[in-house]
């Protein structure tokens, strides 16, 4: 039996082509993922992401909890309403899940993990917590529902529908959010466009969804979510991310505070670790399309080195093939490789990723 | 979509048409391109290659998928549709009307286990129960 978001009636009165998604049933697209892609980069679209669990942490200690618990460092966090991207790792170092901790006040965190993920985290989440803090109270949230609104008109089109949110939401920068009523209104996204991500009670979220759609915000899917994301080059978790693998080797250092003095769950493993291989954007030269699981093969200083693709797909906004590899850290942007591509061996060219940001090509 | 009479079908959504010298023009169901989504790339033979019935022969990439093309008969390729490289959507646009390649089939009798419209249709209809 397949796991239905709140929104789901709502994806087949508008025509949703539906898949199951880790064991939910989610709309792939509604007609056409490119035209959803373009929405997105130009104007406003959005993604039910409701399948994703918010927990939220209260307590007198919910910050030192974190401290331990995540790889990013939840002192960063100093403002109300802030936002942090961060891992949480296993003893091994590896990467149990990627997540976002909002700072709603010293004695409440929310956090946003994935769907495929979100048993085990809160399984984990629970079984730290009855060892380190067992005053901590854990709350799953299934009771709220999450609409990802994005595109350079996105925050425009949210004004016209939740009274007050103008005022509540425009100075508002990037990684920071506010509660209005009902909404939890997030600056934050998964498109690399500007946007917001909104949670709200279950059961408004179909009106919701209706009024943004009457406002001209085009519904999308995980097809679009899947290559906007890869354009913005953001990590997917189980794709270039797993519990097999290193955060330093994912394209995640920037991610994991090893510089503090605090301890957290995973650091001893990453500090005792040798890193060899990166992560590195792919731009495929010849035509074709790149997928995961395909081989790399690199020539460098009289060397083979061999990588793998992570995510690759095609990228609508550059009208090329795009991926990110994992290769060791000698491959580095500028160099041109092979992709082995069932019998063929295709040039593609290492580049820095994001591919495109706010609508505009980067690479 | 309605699924055109003067076309024979696979089982692995290819369709076939019969064209006035012989050769058969090959190209994939609009129940294809559907489950497929919007195409991106297609990968062809080059002409003269020889195929059996049922050898992969093509490869149409969706954004979300690759597909493998089988050839429906034997034969040789005698043209392959270029346009297509550059504008793979047509394929979406009207995938009975978008051919992949022709063939000049080795062994015409084949012709005759191929799926007649009705039942390609009725080959659909199982697939959705």
């Amino acid at each position: 039996m397949l796991r239905k978001t709140p929104l789901n009636q709502t994806h087949r009165e508008m025509n949703a082509k539906m898949v199951d998604f880790g064991g939910w049933d989610m709309p792939l697209h509604y007609g056409s993922q490119l035209d959803e892609h373009h929405k997105v980069r130009q104007d406003a679209g959005m993604f039910d992401v409701s399948h994703m669990l918010p927990i939220d942490i209260k307590g007198a200690n919910a910050r030192g909890f974190l401290r331990q618990l995540v790889a990013n460092n939840v002192d960063k966090l100093s403002i109300p309403g802030k936002a942090l991207y961060t891992c949480m790792l296993t003893p091994e170092g590896g990467v149990i899940d990627d997540l976002i901790v909002y700072f709603l006040s010293e004695t409440w965190f929310r956090i946003v993990v994935n769907a495929g993920t979100a048993d085990k985290d809160v399984d984990w989440i629970f079984k730290q917590r009855d060892a380190a803090a067992p005053g901590l109270e854990i709350s799953p949230r299934r009771d709220l529902a999450m609409v990802a609104v994005q595109g350079p008109n996105a925050r425009a089109k949210v004004w016209q529908v939740i009274p007050g949110a103008k005022a509540a939401t425009e100075e508002l920068k990037l990684f920071q959010s506010v509660t209005l009523n009902h909404f939890f209104i997030a600056r934050t996204g998964y498109t690399g466009e500007d946007g917001f991500e909104i949670m709200l009670p279950a059961e408004e979220s179909p009106a919701f969804w209706k009024a943004l759609h009457g406002e001209g915000v085009a519904p999308a899917g995980l097809g679009a979510r899947d290559t906007l994301r890869l354009e913005a080059g953001m990590n997917l978790y189980g794709q270039d991310m797993d519990e097999t693998t290193s955060p330093l080797e994912s394209g995640l250092g920037w991610t994991v505070d090893l510089k503090s003095e605090r301890d957290f769950i995973g650091k001893q493993a990453l500090l005792d670790s040798t890193v060899t291989q990166h992560l590195v954007g792919l731009l495929l030269l010849d035509r074709g399309v790149l997928r995961s699981h395909q081989k790399v093969v690199a020539q460098h200083d009289g060397r083979e080195f061999e990588g793998e693709i992570t995510s690759g797909g095609f990228s609508p906004t550059i009208n090329q093939s795009i991926a990110l590899a994992r290769i060791a850290i000698e491959i580095v942007p500028d160099e041109e490789v092979h992709v082995l591509v069932r019998d063929k061996k295709l040039r593609a060219k290492v580049v820095k990723y994001p591919f495109v940001r706010n609508g505009k090509v980067l690479t | 979509m309605s699924i055109p009479t003067d076309l024979k079908y696979t089982k692995s959504h290819e369709w076939v048409k019969t064209e006035a010298d012989g050769n058969v023009s090959v190209g994939i169901t609009d129940h294809a391109q559907e489950l497929l989504g919007d195409m991106v790339f297609v990968e062809l033979p080059q002409v003269g290659d020889t195929f059996t019935q049922k050898q992969e022969c093509a490869v149409a990439e969706s954004v979300k998928a690759a597909a493998d093309v089988y050839s429906p008969v034997s034969g040789e390729v005698t043209e392959v549709n270029s346009a297509l490289a550059d504008n793979p959507e047509n394929i979406n646009q009207d995938a009975f009307g978008s051919w992949l390649f022709k063939l000049k089939p080795s062994n015409p009798a084949e012709l005759e286990g191929l799926f007649d419209a009705a039942g390609y249709q009725a080959l659909l209809d199982n697939e959705e129960h």
